[in-house]
């Protein structure tokens, strides 16, 4: 599997995507509509958008992160026309990448129908420009980042999802492919675990001061969280539960901490920062959905997803396609058509946690070859993009200023 | 009684080799219980009831020594515990959260709280 390589479209940035989407960009809730009915029926397009009017830092830094993402070849971003987020400017920073963009604003386009079938027609421009400068090149796993995340947890997700995808980052890891996790409110208690993983000096202060910035949101929101049901469930302590959710991390050293919107800056293993700094409207919430942070792993640069569900969620993601993994074999069964692995034969003795780890990495580079996962092939496209704040100096900032 | 006796014994799965506690998939009864995973699979014996998702010693621990799951140390032991004894709120403590033997051992609810 070392020396395995499989065609991917080369990036100017020399990144290499294993999908090449055409991004439409909504820059308002109120252009959403426009925006999706623009993407129906068309296979290749994605669409995503910010809903508020009022502009927000943290959320342009996603879309450009999203814009110029190696799975994405084009982008048209699409405005109503009096909101403070600039299509243009979207367009034009994704031109600086290389990629064809275009942008146009609702209002002068003469309504809805007007606009999507101007929308319509600049996708054709762009799929052909795109398609006529895709230029496909040998990837292998040190040209993947794989991002994890889990959701819809059960007694299992702990045992062997969360496991399964640890053994797997290993594996990654040593390959030479860089993996990211993230769900920092769901490492209380485990800051000496932090300690002993960092990978230098550098990486310890980082680690440390997003651990920090978390225990200090959870005190604040008062969002602590080892309850009365995980007791009776057999959890006896926070550091236990924690653990659960932190075995997606595997075994590695981590290189350090990431904020939102940034890129590991060499590969290897590295834990993505997406708690808000504390600002002038508090912290605000951090994790809304399950949704929200695959976007941020997904701007992080990751071109696959793999995201754990003991109960069996059915979500799935835009721009990078998401491997949905259950560590219940009942929830597999149940739910066949949404779930891409099933993790449970590591309780029921069928495979050992290593055999499952080597085969979630011959289904990743399935993924990375082009065979569609489970969410990806039922069309989902999930995405979400919100206000919050990663920009105040110093300690807050996760050591990063 | 016949199926009973013959039916196969519940299993704890032990996430990694160094662990000291295996978490139940099944309820158990005291008696035989197999233990499966990184460390590969063996018998040990139940001392008393232990429900499904909890934990159960797969050896014995000194007062004061850590508990380990996942390779880690989850917690530890507020007393001595033999193998095959349930580990949990009654012998087990955190090493951060001051209130983590203030829960009721079956329920999690807490005692610590006065409501009058």
């Amino acid at each position: 599997m070392n020396e395995t390589a499989w065609q991917g479209y080369l990036r100017s940035d020399g990144r290499k995507g294993i999908r090449n989407i055409i991004l439409v960009v909504y820059t308002v809730e109120c252009a959403s509509h426009v925006a999706h009915a623009i993407g129906r029926d068309e296979d290749d397009v994605h669409v995503i958008g910010f809903p508020g009017c009022y502009d927000n830092q943290y959320a342009i830094r996603m879309i450009l992160a999203l814009g110029r993402h190696p799975n994405v070849g084009a982008v048209l971003a699409v405005g109503l026309g009096c909101e403070y987020t600039q299509p243009a400017k979207i367009a034009q920073s994704v031109r600086e990448s290389g990629r064809p963009a275009d942008a146009f604003f609702i209002q002068e386009n003469g309504g809805t129908k007007a606009s999507i079938d101007h929308g319509k027609k600049i996708i054709a421009h762009l799929r052909a420009e795109m398609n006529s400068q895709a230029q496909m090149v040998p990837m292998s796993w040190a040209d993947l980042i794989v991002g994890s995340e889990c959701g819809g947890s059960d007694g299992t997700s702990g045992l062997a999802g969360n496991p399964v995808v640890g053994a797997f980052f290993d594996l990654l890891v040593d390959r030479g492919g860089s993996a990211v996790f993230e769900e920092t409110v769901e490492m209380i208690g485990l800051r000496h675990i932090l300690d002993a993983r960092a990978a230098s000096t550098e990486a310890r202060e980082q680690l440390l001061c997003a651990y920090d910035k978390a225990e200090r949101y959870c005190r604040e929101v008062r969002q602590y969280s080892v309850a009365p049901g995980n007791f009776a469930g057999g959890l006896t302590t926070i550091e236990e539960k924690s653990m659960g959710a932190f075995a997606k991390s595997g075994s590695r050293p981590i290189q350090g901490a990431i904020r939102v919107a940034e890129r590991p800056p060499h590969n290897g293993l590295w834990l993505l920062d997406s708690v808000p700094d504390p600002h002038f409207m508090q912290f605000g919430y951090t994790n809304p959905n399950d949704t929200e942070g695959i976007m941020d792993l997904i701007c992080a640069g990751s071109q696959i997803i793999l995201f754990v569900t003991g109960r069996g969620s059915v979500i799935g993601s835009a721009v990078s396609p998401l491997i949905k993994i259950t560590g219940n074999s009942i929830t597999y069964n149940r739910m066949r058509d949404d779930m891409d692995f099933n993790a449970g034969r590591i309780l029921t003795g069928e495979i050992t946690l290593q055999a499952a780890a080597e085969e979630l990495a011959s289904l990743v580079q399935d993924v990375a070859s082009g065979q569609q996962s489970k969410p990806e092939a039922l069309g989902h496209r999930e995405y979400f993009l919100m206000y919050k704040h990663q920009d105040t100096p110093a300690l807050d900032a996760g050591c990063h200023a | 009684m016949a199926s009973q006796t013959t039916a196969a014994p519940p299993v704890a799965f032990q996430i990694n080799a160094s662990d000291n506690v295996a978490t139940l998939l099944v309820p158990a009864q005291p008696g035989s219980v197999t233990i499966r995973g990184s460390a590969g699979q063996n018998q040990i014996t139940a001392q008393e009831p232990i429900e499904h998702g909890h934990k159960i010693a797969v050896k014995s621990i000194a007062m004061g020594e850590s508990i380990v799951k996942f390779g880690v140390v989850i917690g530890a032991a507020t007393c001595a515990i033999r193998e095959g004894e349930w580990v949990h709120l009654h012998n087990c403590g955190s090493r951060l959260d001051e209130r983590s033997n203030a829960f009721d051992v079956h329920t999690g609810v807490p005692e610590d709280v006065r409501y009058e």
